[in-house]
């Protein structure tokens, strides 16, 4: 099962697909280890509810929402 | 001498290791264009000394944050004999992926294996001599915070060969395509050609826009970004099953442990406060361990003259940390520091007089140009006190968790959760709080958070606050103190979020930036660190101090001491006092010179010229021609710093009651002097404390703004300052004088919003339409 990253729930866990969105922030994600095949656990999210963090390639990325939409995820 | 450029990512111990490296020969400056820090020493534990250059934390090279622009053009056109890159080894597979992009250039590298103390502590194994075949440049296991292989490392990059080729680990998949990219970059004649190409085909906006770029790589698949992100990634990992030998890993470290309590869904943002609260408290309390109870003036411990201390030496320095109460390390410290300044300034006045000099010698010189210097050194314990406890915050990793928190609340005024630190740092002193907004990566951002950090009250504005409040307490009998005071902290925020908003919608538009941050493990604080970069920002702010304030002081205190026909104003305060002793009782126990003629001076004047202009806040033509003037007199005399305020209404009282007034002995008698002498209103007094909390900040903040702030940015920074308070002001004075005001803003305002709102979505533009009348 395929969804965005801002929609996973915490715990759970997948392996990115494809990267989306635009120029600076989509380096930003490669530049960070958010790359297709890597995979990935929903850490936490904010006492608000955004941003979210994740744990990828052995340590911890907080990013927004907007920003972790941008990340398609299978689920594993 | 050669030259070594230190790169890797931030959190990795880079400034550890440079620290240990150069010692005491550090200096810090700024890239040229850019304020980001600039930190260059030299290395002299070989045979030869080596110049370090230590470049900014980065995680990649690419051309989208400041830091990373300095970084590339130093390893490309700076010329460096080679690079020290630090590796994180807790974090191999991310700190390798900016090593992939440094073997690309033909610059030397060496790696230094940072952290491998913490890696063993874990459990883990990493085999440096596996990583050093794997790579192909020498690997040299360290341990910057306890100095450990630093020789080791520095003697193999002193061996390192002149010049190497670029290798890059894409070679098997992208063979073709980087091969017609480099033979481009070949017959441009660019070095490091093989480093221009693989940016090239990641769709690297510097090279893309360099003549001729895109059309030699027009025939191939143009967009390999994704892929050859992934492709660096996969040949770490791979190569990593090799060297790096994991331990079984517990379920929960250490770290994430910490992060459960810290980041809690509720309880995150109540510690961050009592946090908060601790740094503020342990310097500037005067109240340590709430032995007095938790407010003022019901204290039950004895105050040293209740304890019969006279006024000796040791009395005074007793009385540093204790009268009363027992003091915070941070104003203990401000205490010392100004006793010390106190005794300098006692010692320059009686060498004045032993040398004959005049008595205005001895007023320009120590209280005009010493005491100007000294009102903002005194200062500097508090600040660094303050910059202690943010640094701690900072190095702990605990800084990050806050601007995690705190982000979606920032983001609605397009700021991200980092601009939270420079700007609650506003409420004790605006200068380490600009300093600070260089953690955010906006331009735009930082811009918007410095021109607002003034309007967090700090310290020093505080006595502007209580004693015009007291004033209104006890001429009008209305209000309370403390509510006014909270009151006028509030508004000073409202302006602010205002301002925010109004200058992202306009002038600063564009997205919030990115948001995508590493969240670094909780370490502790590596203590030689923080004392190094606490002495940086002392040496900077004394420096300040003695430039710029030097000039300012001199320069009002000739405006306030002479008349326009150049007679000199102030007079002997024991003469004055004998002269008329009813008159002048206030001054029996003042020695020195006094300004008792404020009235007569060229500020005097000045302040009776622009008077009309300040009509509208309250303080203008309706207070008349005699006294009217006293209030714009007192907010110039602020710029220098804003305790001047209340102590030149203290010093005016003289020319409007009769009476001199030390402000420090009674600020409220200061304030009730002033508004029953004038016959200044409520709402006008109220527009006049909110016209110097928003105002041009005192000179050494602007001497800061101008430092932190982009190039060309400071004029209109200054402008804007000049504007929000002045309509501030205008609105709570109008407002408050008559109610129905109220409709005249809301239909301004309500204008205001709808016009930007309808040009922000492109319907209606009303620059545009006055640019193309003035064409036709």
């Amino acid at each position: 099962m395929k969804k965005l990253l801002s929609e996973f729930t915490v715990g759970e866990s997948g392996r990115i697909v494809a990267v989306t969105g635009e120029g600076r922030v989509r380096r930003r994600l490669f530049d960070m280890g958010v790359t297709p095949g890597a995979t990935l656990i929903m850490r936490k999210k904010a006492p608000l509810g955004d941003p979210v963090e994740i744990t990828i390639r052995g340590y911890e990325l907080t990013l927004r929402k907007s920003e972790a939409a941008c990340a398609e995820v299978e689920v594993l | 001498m050669k030259t070594f450029a230190l790169a890797g990512n931030p959190n990795c111990g880079k400034t550890t290791l440079f620290n240990a490296l150069t010692g005491s020969t550090a200096h810090v400056g700024n890239w040229p264009g850019v304020t980001v820090d600039k930190r260059e020493g030299v290395y002299r534990g070989g045979e030869k000394p080596v110049k370090i250059v230590d470049l900014p934390g980065i995680y990649s090279l690419s051309p989208y944050t400041p830091e990373e622009v300095v970084s590339r053009n130093f390893i490309l056109d700076g010329q460096p004999d080679g690079i020290i890159n630090i590796v994180d080894a807790t974090n191999l597979e991310r700190n390798l992926y900016l090593t992939t992009q440094l073997l690309e250039t033909d610059v030397p590298v060496v790696i230094a294996l940072n952290m491998m103390d913490e890696v063993d502590k874990a459990g883990d194994r990493i085999d440096a001599q596996a990583l050093e075949a794997a790579l192909g440049v020498p690997v040299v296991p360290v341990s910057a915070l306890k100095g450990k292989g630093i020789k080791q490392l520095m003697d193999r990059a002193a061996a390192l060969p002149e010049t190497r080729k670029g290798v890059t680990v894409l070679q098997d998949e992208f063979r073709s395509e980087i091969a017609a990219a480099r033979a481009y970059y070949e017959k441009e004649g660019v070095s490091s050609p093989l480093f221009h190409a693989v940016k090239l085909l990641e769709n690297d906006e510097i090279e893309r826009e360099r003549k001729g770029a895109k059309e030699a790589v027009a025939q191939l698949n143009a967009d390999l970004e994704a892929e050859i992100a992934d492709r660096r990634y996969g040949y770490i990992s791979s190569n990593l099953a090799s060297v790096k030998v994991s331990a079984k890993r517990q379920t929960l470290t250490k770290s994430d442990k910490i992060d459960r309590v810290l980041t809690h869904r509720i309880w995150s943002i109540p510690i961050f406060i009592v946090v908060l609260f601790a740094v503020f408290h342990l310097t500037f309390s005067e109240n340590l361990f709430f032995l007095n109870g938790f407010t003022e003036g019901q204290g039950w411990m004895p105050t040293l003259e209740e304890l019969g201390y006279g006024d000796g030496f040791g009395a005074r320095l007793l009385a540093c940390f204790y009268d009363g109460a027992v003091f915070s390390p941070g104003v203990m410290l401000t205490n010392l520091l100004n006793l010390v300044l106190d005794y300098i300034g006692g010692g320059v006045s009686a060498l004045i007089g032993v040398c004959g000099g005049a008595a205005w010698v001895d007023s320009l010189v120590c209280d005009a140009i010493l005491g100007g210097i000294f009102a903002v050194l005194g200062f500097l314990p508090q600040i660094l006190f303050l910059f202690l406890g943010f640094s701690v915050m900072e190095d702990t990793g605990y800084m990050a968790r806050i601007a995690f928190v705190l982000d979606r609340i920032f983001r609605r005024f397009g700021l991200s959760g980092r601009a939270f630190m420079p700007m609650i740092m506003g409420f004790g002193c605006s200068l380490p709080a600009m300093i600070n907004t260089r953690t955010l990566s906006d331009e735009n951002e930082r811009t918007a958070t410095i021109r607002v950090i003034p309007f967090f009250s700090c310290g020093a504005k505080l006595p502007i606050l209580t004693a015009m409040a007291g004033g209104i307490l006890a001429v009008f009998g209305v209000g309370n103190v403390d509510l006014i005071t909270l009151s006028m902290y509030l508004a000073g925020i409202v302006i602010a979020v205002c301002a925010v908003l109004l200058m992202r919608n306009t002038t600063m538009r564009g997205e919030a930036p990115p948001f995508i941050m590493e969240l670094p493990a909780y370490r502790l604080p590596a203590f030689k660190n923080v004392l190094l970069h606490l002495w940086d920002k002392a040496k900077h702010f004394v420096k300040k101090a003695f430039t710029i304030i030097f000039a300012s002081t001199v320069i009002i205190w000739v405006l306030q001491s002479f008349s326009w026909r150049w007679e000199f104003l102030l007079q002997d305060a024991q003469q004055l006092f004998e002269a008329d002793p009813v008159k002048w009782q206030s001054l029996a126990e003042i020695e020195g010179l006094v300004n008792v003629q404020t009235d007569k001076s060229i500020l005097g004047s000045l302040g009776a010229f622009v008077q009309p202009l300040f009509t509208p806040l309250g303080f203008g033509a309706q207070l008349g021609k005699s006294f009217g003037w006293v209030f714009a007199v007192a907010a110039i005399t602020g710029l220098v710093a804003k305790e001047n305020v209340i102590a030149t209404l203290g010093a005016l009282a003289a020319v409007v009651a009769g009476a001199y007034i030390d402000w420090e002995a009674d600020e409220v008698a200061t304030a009730v002097a002033m508004i029953e002498g004038t016959g200044i209103t409520i709402p006008a007094i109220l527009a006049f404390i909110v016209f110097n909390m928003t105002t041009i900040p005192c000179f050494a903040a602007c001497a800061t703004a101008k430092a932190e702030l982009p190039k060309g940015k400071f004029r209109w920074t200054l402008l804007f300052w000049v504007v929000t308070s002045y309509l501030s002001a205008a609105a709570i004075y109008t407002l408050g004088s008559w109610w129905w005001t109220l409709f005249i803003w809301l239909a301004v305002v309500g204008a205001a919003v709808a016009l930007i709102a309808l040009r922000n979505t492109g319907k209606f533009d009303i620059l545009k339409i006055f640019k193309k009348r003035s064409k036709k």
